[in-house]
């Protein structure tokens, strides 16, 4: 049996799903409450770090490649960068909130912390740069368990 | 007492005098001495960038670039992190 015991198999199988819904609510409602791309990337980053824990870098290593994670990121980088440039076709500036003022995709202005269909692009950029951190993160813990796992070994 | 147990007691009283007469003249909490930029930002980030969180219209909107090097830096350490860990092919 690969991984930890079932004890701890049947736990993280419990907590994992509590952790990614947290993480992906951090990631949702950043400009809303406190929070954004980074922090909720990082709640489920280390969400998944606990799936790698518990059930083995090898048998995480069967089902998620590498490569998947670091073509995750890579679209992350560019869903940030192409925001950006949009900002410069779009707008009149690198970085411009060009989706404000509209009435349809985040475009309103908000009053009170209630309403999730504001603040323009940075709810957008919080989506891009929190699936940034969620692959660069757990492509780091997955490849780092996975070269000092032994062949043949447990974990 | 030998002479590294010396040199590090003569050490951490200094640090320890620098950090209680720092501690002594802080300034006062909550009262910076220019908070134009501040007041700005808590008067005008829900007019202008039309988030509720101001920390996050700060991060993604009025210093976007920051936030570039800041995603260029977690980048290139996950870059190097696979670049040195990964499996060579035999």
């Amino acid at each position: 049996m690969m991984g930890m015991s079932k004890i701890v198999k049947t736990m993280v199988s419990v907590a994992l799903p509590l952790t990614l819904i947290y993480g992906l609510y951090i990631i949702a409602h950043g400009h809303l409450t406190p929070g954004g791309g980074f922090q909720g990337g990082a709640v489920v980053a280390s969400g998944l770090a606990m799936l790698v824990v518990s059930y083995g870098s090898v048998w995480t290593m069967d089902r998620i490649k590498e490569k998947h994670l670091s073509s995750l990121e890579s679209l992350g980088a560019f869903g940030f960068i192409g925001l950006a440039f949009l900002g410069l076709i779009f707008g009149s500036w690198f970085f411009n909130n060009f989706l404000l003022g509209n009435e349809y995709l985040f475009g309103m202005i908000g009053e009170g912390a209630s309403n999730i269909n504001t603040a323009g692009v940075i709810p957008l950029m919080n989506f891009a740069v929190g699936l940034k951190v969620i692959a660069g993160l757990f492509a780091i813990v997955l490849v780092m368990a996975y070269a000092t796992s032994k062949k043949g070994g447990d974990l | 007492m030998d002479k590294r147990t010396i040199a590090a007691a003569v050490f951490f009283s200094i640090v320890a005098v620098f950090l209680i007469f720092g501690a002594l003249f802080m300034h006062p909490f909550g009262d910076p001495t220019e908070d134009d930029m501040d007041q700005y930002i808590i008067d005008n980030t829900q007019s202008q960038t039309g988030a509720d969180n101001g920390v996050t219209s700060v991060v993604f909107d009025y210093r976007g670039f920051d936030t570039l090097g800041e995603a260029t830096v977690l980048f290139t350490a996950v870059a190097g992190v696979i670049l040195i860990f990964r499996r060579l092919k035999k």
